[in-house]
């Protein structure tokens, strides 16, 4: 061995040297994402508990038992729920605060700013928490809400299943606006001011200048926030466990929640049914990416 | 003073901006300062929505220590979290930046196909990994200890993007000038490379620790001895009793949370970095 490398020449150390800087990375996301995904997709065509676990007969039996699961389907339904209301609100929401901030003649931008990422400085469970104590029965928002005269007596936010939904909504979007605006905010600080100067000498309005100019240049960061976006909400777990624990009777639960519960929340779990479920979420994530993949490739 | 004038006629017209950017920034910082609060008050008080500061800090504070099992109380679940996250940054720095810096300044088509390969599994979502991970971390025996924890997440295709797009700006000469003064790969990486670099690490890092602060499915998942639980998941247990003492987990968030938001404003400006670092 010693004397082979000895013998490697000047390139071909270089070559070997290249290819070993990339080998753990590369090795550990074979193993811990690849392989993982492999075997979920061999064991959605298998069925039993633990040591029992046989091939299906028929193989899709675990495809076709998710038809008529309707707590899943109510999963998917609440997940792509949040996934419409929740993602268009938050990242308009966040392209407009990053417009308003890139103004040169605002003052005060940088305390702005932080106020508005710090959401970001809070962990999910956390904030599933705090929310969770705000919107309580016996919470802030209900003496709130009932002092102004609103609401005549304390109204159960978490335990109604469209008020749950929008609470749920409103956290998100509280976490994640500010997330988003520094994707924007980066955006908009490429785009030259020339660019607006000139848009004001011929008499563009604000709107005018924020649709025809901002937006376009800005394409390639909302397609990449919105399939970031659309990526994470599909992926929701943590606010779904903490702050409703998917409830009522899971009008709130998450895809990810139900496999999550399926798998380990009671006994063991039946792996090779959740497998499957678990590649329902995969295609709809690679759906996503590949439509991504399409729209970004028009970017020249 | 036609431009004393101009320039209040702006901060005029920007009045309803100021309005907007003072209400959201209102929204943003609330649960914040409720979260402070309500760590100050009793449970009663906090249910009241009781928004200025209580006595109660100090029971608060002393329940909070009580709170748990032995083995699995505030001190040992911020150990956990502290030992965890930091061992994951360090291991995924270096893996992903000496990747990194691999695919860049090695590059040629076949790693560029790896490349893209790679970036596929960012679309492998989490939940889809749960039970094969946890197969496999309990054949190596490594359920409830940090190499379970990291192991997972210490190589994504997002943090080597994001050494390799930060690698462009390191020239090929001086590598070459370094060949040519005898200098192995390995150590025109440590030697000329990483200390230039420092911006990225730390960028990097940020991103990495507040990610590795804040996991919970996986965690829950391989950390399923109490005395290996993390400090969110030390609050989530808190939280998912029947009766909640509210001031007391209000405590335990506020703790949670304290290691991230310092975090944030030290270094807030390498966290937006590290956000979008890998999409420039």
């Amino acid at each position: 061995m010693e004397t082979k490398k000895k013998g490697l020449t000047l390139a071909g150390k270089q070559l070997a040297a290249g290819w070993l800087f990339l080998t753990p990375a590369t090795l550990l996301i074979f193993v811990m994402s690849f392989w993982p995904m492999i075997q979920a997709f061999l064991t959605s065509f298998k069925s039993g508990k633990g040591v029992n676990i046989h091939w299906a007969d028929p193989l899709f039996v675990n495809y076709t038992r998710m038809l008529q699961d309707t707590m899943f389907i109510q999963a998917m339904k609440n997940t792509f729920l949040y996934l419409i209301i929740q993602v268009p609100i938050m990242l308009i929401l966040a392209i407009l605060l990053a417009q308003l901030l890139n103004n040169k003649d605002l003052k005060f931008k940088g305390f702005f700013r932080t106020c508005i990422f710090l959401p970001c400085a809070t962990s999910l469970v956390s904030y599933s928490l705090i929310f969770k104590s705000m919107f309580a029965t016996q919470g802030l928002f209900n003496t709130i809400l009932v002092n102004l005269g609103i609401l005549k007596e304390n109204f159960n936010f978490l335990g109604t299943p469209w008020s749950a939904k929008l609470v749920i909504i409103l956290a998100l979007i509280w976490r994640w606006t500010g997330y988003n605006m520094v994707f924007y905010l980066a955006g908009l600080q490429n785009i030259e001011y020339s660019v607006y100067e000139a848009a004001k000498i011929d008499g563009a309005n604000g709107w005018k200048t924020f649709w025809n100019i901002t937006v376009p240049l800005l394409k390639p960061t909302i397609v990449m926030t919105f399939i970031m976006s659309i990526n994470g909400t599909l992926q929701l777990f943590d606010e779904s466990v903490n702050l409703t624990k998917g409830g009522p009777a899971g009008a709130t639960m998450t895809m990810s929640h139900y496999i999550y519960n399926q798998s380990f929340g009671q006994g063991v779990g039946n792996f090779g049914y959740t497998s499957a479920l678990c590649f329902v979420v995969f295609i709809l994530v690679a759906i996503l990416a590949v439509i991504n993949l399409k729209v970004g490739d028009t970017r020249d | 003073m036609t431009k004393k004038k101009n320039r209040s006629m702006i901060q005029r017209r920007l009045i309803p901006t100021y309005i907007f950017l003072i209400f959201w920034a209102f929204i943003s910082v609330f649960p914040f300062y409720w979260m402070i609060t309500a760590a100050t008050n009793n449970t009663v008080d906090v249910a009241r929505g009781v928004i200025s500061f209580g006595h109660d800090t100090v029971i608060n504070f002393q329940n909070l220590l009580k709170s748990g099992q032995d083995g699995a109380r505030l001190w040992d679940s911020l150990r956990n979290s502290f030992v965890y996250s930091i061992a994951q940054t360090l291991i995924c720095l270096f893996i992903c930046s000496l990747a990194g810096y691999g695919f860049e300044l090695y590059h040629d088509k076949y790693k560029d196909r790896l490349f893209g390969i790679l970036l596929l599994a960012m679309m492998v979502p989490q939940v889809a990994t749960l039970v094969p991970l946890f197969t496999m971390m309990s054949k190596m025996g490594l359920l409830n200890s940090v190499g379970g924890f990291v192991l997972p997440a210490i190589s994504t295709p997002f943090m080597i993007m994001m050494f390799r797009q930060n690698s462009r700006n390191f020239p090929p000469d001086i590598m070459e000038a370094a060949r040519i003064d005898g200098l192995p790969e390995w150590k025109i990486f440590f030697k000329m490379y990483l200390p230039v670099q420092k911006s990225t690490y730390a960028a990097a890092g940020v991103i990495c620790f507040m990610n590795s602060w804040n996991a919970y499915m996986w965690p829950k998942v391989v950390m399923a001895d109490n005395r290996a639980q993390t400090m969110p998941m030390f609050i989530a247990n808190m939280a998912a009793g029947y009766t909640v003492d509210y001031g007391m987990l209000m405590m335990g968030v506020l703790f949670c949370s304290i290691p991230t938001m310092i975090i944030f404003f030290v270094l807030q400006k390498q966290f937006a970095e590290g956000i979008t670092g890998a999409v420039k």
